[in-house]
């Protein structure tokens, strides 16, 4: 028996041999240029009240590059970066330690992670700037001391508050990533010799980055707005610069526009950044929005990971 | 000091225990050097567990467990025993390889990155001399090609096969198989088995669970019965498969058979 019908006697073979060469038309997708249509007059709407509205635009531009908007901006990036990097570093340490089949350091990040998600983030900042009224002096008694005003400048302050804070968040997000790893990877890289900590770096943790990324992503893009509130402990970040001028020059939207501006500037390259590094973490993953393709109809040459050609 | 008369594994009555349930039950069994045993048994009689115990995978409760010439999981002490640390039961693992029924491939590692990767990473042998031999491996299990795919880009067999040649790549001195081929499609059996019968032929010790009885008649030396936790019969395979004396191991064959 041949292993498909006869053309000539089945209706539908017939009809499917017919349609196998014929071309794709897309679907036209509507509801999408109505949409669009409704966005464009509600942006050109928004446009027209900001330009007609009572705002210098002309002090928008002079103050958009001045000094201390410029230093204010360092200050944020700087600030973001660290604390950051602080929050992403404790908070692998620590979900490591709450997975660890020691009792004394699964202990200990609990402990962690219930103090600095469970107290507002505000205190914990006044906290660590008042911290000289607890200890006058720290350091190893008779070998080295120094006065705690001295070290808690608004910047540490400011770090150690959303750095330690941030790390109690993203423990949750790296133990969560971490159990999304399939326990067949722990047991072959075991079984290839690795320890605990080998395991977890060169197979656990890369496989868990899918996980991870976008909410790590997401709290990036926080935390670049949650400088500001450091302008409670004076840490002159972009928004509390923005304010010194505008107390003197009575020019509040203009520079809270200003202050806007940069904020979405840096939030986008964040935001390109974190597409990149997901592009990067979904290695081996393969591409799941593919296509009919169109042309000819027969699949384009494979392309790197991204493909799969075995049928 | 001649090691070759030694067995490649010894196990003494090994018990394990899940929470009250008994998966091991007093399991004694000698591999020799260069031997090829085949552990058969229906579901849940332990075949999976024991292979588990040998590398340690899961720590026993009673008996004891040579592999190599060394006990597995523990120093002895004058009348005690000690248990390893994560690092010298990592070491202690170097001399079996484990192959697994679901490949457990590196998924974010392409084929060759995963067979380099033990070598590597483990042993820290230097890369261009790794991926020499990596490359040798992979031609070997027929998969010279397949280098830069990752994992969900090859078919189940592919996988299996560079998972083999992940395992030998850290020139282990025995191979541990917990039914390699039972998540394959049946057309893709024939090329696992395949590179399993030339590794035998290569004088490899193995140590195969598997549900293939033709391959333990063709390949093993002996074959091992087990149910309910415990080894119930022991031989050639001539003996096991076609005259088996215990009652429970006939009905066994009897109902693979069918
Ligand atoms: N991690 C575990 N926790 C609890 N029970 C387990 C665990 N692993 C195995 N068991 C139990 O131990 C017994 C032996 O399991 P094992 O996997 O060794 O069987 P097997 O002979 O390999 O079976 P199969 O042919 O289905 O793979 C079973 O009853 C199983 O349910
Ligand atoms: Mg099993």
């Amino acid at each position: 028996m041949s292993a498909i019908l006869d053309p000539t006697v089945s209706a539908i073979a017939r009809e499917a041999t017919s349609e196998s060469g014929l071309r794709i038309v897309r679907r036209r997708n509507i509801g999408r240029w109505v949409a669009a249509a409704l966005l464009l007059a509600a942006l050109a709407w928004l446009v027209r009240a900001f330009a007609l509205g009572d705002i210098e635009w002309r002090v928008v531009g002079e103050f958009f590059t001045a000094r201390a908007i410029m230093t204010g901006l360092v200050n944020t990036i700087i600030m973001t970066a660290c604390a950051m990097a602080l929050g992403i570093t404790l908070g692998v340490v620590f979900a490591v330690m709450y997975m660890s089949p020691n009792p004394v350091l699964r202990l200990t990040a609990l402990f962690y992670i219930w103090f600095f998600r469970g107290t507002p983030l505000i205190l914990q900042l006044l906290i660590w700037f008042n911290l000289a009224l607890v200890f006058p002096t720290m350091g190893i008694p008779g070998l080295f001391e120094v006065r705690t005003v001295d070290v808690i400048t608004p910047f540490m302050a400011t770090l150690l508050g959303l750095g330690m804070n941030q790390g109690a968040y993203t423990a949750e997000v790296v133990r969560s990533g971490i159990l999304s790893v399939d326990v067949g990877q722990t047991e072959a890289a075991k079984s290839i010799g690795m320890t605990r900590l080998t395991t977890l770096r060169r197979i656990v943790l890369p496989q868990a980055m899918r996980v991870i990324i976008p909410p790590v992503g997401n709290e990036f893009i926080s935390m670049v707005k949650l400088t500001s509130i450091a302008s409670v402990i004076q840490y002159s970040e972009i928004l509390r610069n923005a304010q010194t001028i505008y107390y003197a020059n009575a020019r509040v939207i203009e520079l809270l526009i200003v202050a806007a501006a940069w904020y979405l500037a840096v939030v986008t390259l964040l935001q390109i950044g974190q597409y990149f590094l997901e592009k990067h973490f979904s290695k081996g993953r393969g591409d799941r929005t593919q296509k009919r393709q169109p042309a000819g109809r027969t699949p384009a040459p494979a392309e790197g990971a991204a493909s799969r050609t075995e049928a | 000091m001649d090691h070759s008369v030694e067995p490649m594994v010894v196990a003494r009555g090994v018990d394990k225990y899940f929470g009250t349930l008994k998966a091991l039950d007093r399991v004694s069994l000698d591999v020799a050097q260069g031997e090829v045993v085949c552990i058969i048994g229906p579901s849940g009689s332990g075949k999976s567990t024991f292979l588990r115990c040998i590398n340690q995978l899961e720590v026993i409760e009673a008996g004891a467990i040579h592999v190599a010439g060394e006990l597995v999981g523990y120093r002895r002490v004058g009348d005690a025993l000690h248990e390893l640390s994560d690092v010298e039961i990592a070491r202690q693992r170097l001399s079996s390889g484990m192959v697994f029924q679901r490949f457990n491939l590196f998924t974010h590692m392409t084929a060759l990155q995963n067979v380099m990767e033990g070598p590597v990473t483990v042993q820290r042998r230097p890369r261009a001399e790794v991926r020499d031999e990596a490359l040798a491996l992979l031609e070997r299990v027929g998969l010279a090609a397949k280098r830069d795919a990752y994992p969900l880009e090859m078919s189940g067999g592919q996988q299996q096969r560079v998972a083999i040649a992940r395992a030998l790549a850290m020139k282990p001195r025995l191979m541990l198989f917990d039914e390699p081929t039972s998540a394959l499609d049946p057309e893709l059996v024939g090329e696992v088995l395949t590179v399993m019968r030339d590794l035998a032929a290569s004088g490899m010790t193995m140590i195969v669970v598997t549900h293939e009885l033709g391959f333990a008649r063709e390949v093993a030396n002996r074959v091992v019965f087990m149910d309910h936790g415990g080894v119930v019969e022991v031989g050639p395979p001539k003996e096991i498969l076609s005259s088996p004396q215990h009652p429970r191991t006939r009905d066994f064959i009897a109902a693979v058979l069918n």
